[in-house]
């Protein structure tokens, strides 16, 4: 376990020397690493050989890279509480529609206010909407205790649509500049990531994150089911009020500047859980950093898969998001036997 | 940080005394139940004692497990009131009443492949952040082998079959070490070897002084092991006793309204209960 824990943050670190070397202006991850220490003080390792090189990496590249590790944590992590707090494996903020709600809360902000709307009241929006959904969603999918999982999936089907809609009369009805945003939205993509954006990202996931991990241990005792984890001492009423406003505060910071990215918080609590085990204090704080590397790879291919351009992040993870979502969805029909 | 705010603000109440042999540890009082605008259970008055066996039986829909929601304090009573340790159960944190009884509920599901050991485990939830957490270890080994489900730690709960899960709860609810104990049906999915193995566990915990709650579905079993049983009809208490008063021909035949003969057996003298068959 420590192991894995581990190879995944040398994982991230290397990574995001990788990630912050690509681009149009060369430089090479030592040179990276050279230039991050010369700002911490410490002059180690060469500085990069471009001319360019080295603005180009503190005010393009940097940023990029620290929101891809932000968004990356946030969206996992909010994956892994709402799985736990529905005790349902295919619970996914873009899945059951609450990247999409707070996206539109964020449209709503940024087609009333212009294109010159301040980057904290864009994530305030994009905060209340988030938080309505995900209570919609959880008031909407639940009965006598209980998640079924076609209610989950069914009724993120339509939240998803509702806001699709919603967002459509938003760029309807939108200016070009904030139109432009919007559709920018939809791809998800962390192309025009700056400090501003992190400065807003950033406490929001650290936030998010360390509430998180604080409820991790009684998260485990819900997969017994609402009445047993009750039995067992767990205040299951607030405890649910708790996770949704984490969730709503992880999906706020992984959608105000990316839009949606989908699929991240699905794939990696699965892919966690299979390395060790289900129990939620390792795997919140391990999906979090996988969640970062999973988004620093992602980014990685955006930017190289296609020479010369940024494709959109957000269509990457559902090419490979979508297909896996499929099979785990066969999978955990198989298991239960059927859905009705 | 969290947790000392809670514990300075919350109304938690330290951890339990065990009661004497013979205290009641948990009291219906008048309490009816309605279920969507029905009446499931009317005006219950029951006496759960610290030492003995309780059995609850009755035909289906009687109302047993509702009772023992009620008495679990999942269920809030229309009328009447349920007290734990001499107090209503509103007086009591959810974490108080977890560290003071336990309750194995009729299915068992988990969400996530959690292994047995890990299910088993859960059960010391409760005594997380109290002196008692240094008995974990040891209170999950002695509920594992009490359940002879040792060989089965590392299996993943959902890879069980109905049998093992059932043990594996069961391990789950003795390892949470409770001087009051509620079991709805436990031995509902059990062959024969491992039912008597489980009544022999309760009978073990009520001689260790704790109090056991049991709804069964056999009544040569009941006979056989509680000390007390509370026969549940349409929701109401039709009699309550030692097994010699309360299992007899006419009270049976009349609350299963199907012909039923309590004989003794010839050579032990158990009590039998069998239903009449053309």
């Amino acid at each position: 376990m420590t192991i894995v824990f581990a190879v995944s943050i040398v994982l991230l670190v290397l990574l995001a020397l990788i990630s912050a070397a690509v681009g149009q202006v060369p430089t090479t991850p030592l040179e990276v690493a050279g230039t991050v220490l010369h700002r911490i003080g410490l002059d180690w390792g060469p500085l990069p050989k471009h001319p360019a090189g080295q603005i180009t990496l503190l005010q393009v590249r940097f940023p990029r890279v620290v929101l891809a590790i932000l968004v990356g944590a946030a969206l996992a992590t909010a994956g892994a509480l709402l799985q736990g707090v529905f005790a349902n494996p295919l619970a996914e903020p873009g899945v059951i529609g609450v990247s999409a709600g707070a996206a539109v809360g964020a449209g709503v902000v940024i087609v009333a206010g212009g294109a010159f709307v301040a980057a904290w009241s864009v994530a305030a929006g994009a905060f209340v909407a988030g938080l309505g959904t995900t209570l919609l969603v959880y008031l909407l999918s639940r009965s006598s205790g209980r998640t079924e999982t076609v209610t989950l999936v069914l009724t993120g089907v339509a939240v998803n649509a509702f806001a699709g809609g919603l967002m459509s009369f938003l760029l309807f009805t939108a200016s070009d500049a904030a139109r432009d945003q919007i559709v920018f939205w939809q791809l998800g993509s962390l192309n025009g990531a700056t400090w501003q954006s992190v400065a807003v990202v950033a406490p929001l996931t650290a936030a998010g994150v360390l509430a998180a991990v604080l409820m991790a241990p009684r998260l485990d005792l819900l997969a017994l089911g609402e009445s047993a984890a009750r039995h067992l001492g767990v205040d299951v009423e607030r405890l649910r009020r708790n996770v949704i406003v984490v969730v709503a505060v992880l999906a706020t910071a992984g959608v105000a500047f990316t839009g949606i990215v989908l699929f991240v918080g699905l794939i990696v609590p699965h892919v966690v859980r299979m390395l060790v085990g289900p129990a939620h204090r390792v795997l919140i704080p391990l999906s979090a950093i996988l969640g970062a590397v999973i988004l620093l790879a992602a980014d990685i291919g955006a930017r190289d898969l296609v020479a010369n351009a940024d494709l959109p992040l957000g269509m990457l993870t559902s090419l490979v998001g979508g297909p896996f979502f499929f099979w785990l969805l066969r999978r955990t029909r198989a298991r239960s036997g059927g859905w009705a | 940080m969290s947790v000392g705010i809670r514990r300075i603000f919350a109304r938690e109440h330290g951890i339990p005394e065990q009661p004497r042999a013979g205290a009641i540890t948990l009291r219906a009082h008048g309490v009816s139940v309605e279920l969507g605008g029905r009446p499931v259970l009317d005006r219950v008055d029951l006496d759960v004692v610290a030492g003995q066996i309780l059995a609850l039986v009755g035909p289906n829909g009687a109302g047993k497990s509702t009772l023992l929601a009620a008495l679990a304090g999942e269920l809030v009573p229309a009328a009447g009131t349920v007290e734990l340790d001499g107090h209503p159960l509103g007086h009591w944190a959810t974490v108080d009443m977890a560290r003071r009884r336990a309750v194995l509920p009729q299915t068992h599901t988990v969400g996530f492949p959690f292994t047995a050991r890990e299910v088993v485990a859960m059960g010391r939830a409760p005594w997380a952040r109290t002196p008692r957490q240094e008995e974990d270890e040891s209170a999950v080994a002695a509920a594992m082998t009490a359940t002879d489900v040792n060989h089965l730690a590392a299996r993943p709960f959902p890879a069980l079959s109905g049998g093992e899960r059932a043990r594996v709860a069961l391990a789950r609810v003795l390892a949470q070490h409770t001087h009051t104990l509620l079991l709805d049906e436990p031995t509902a999915a059990l062959d024969l070897g491992h039912q008597e193995a489980v009544l022999q566990l309760a009978r073990d915990r009520a001689a260790a002084g704790a109090a056991v709650v049991v709804v069964l579905h056999d009544l040569g079993v009941a006979a056989a092991y509680a000390d007390r049983i509370a026969v549940l009809e349409s929701g109401r208490l039709a009699a309550a006793g030692p097994p010699r008063d309360i299992l007899t021909t006419d009270l049976l035949t009349q609350v299963y309204q199907h012909p039923v003969e309590v004989i003794d057996h010839p050579v032990t003298g158990a009590q039998l209960v069998l239903p009449l068959r053309r």
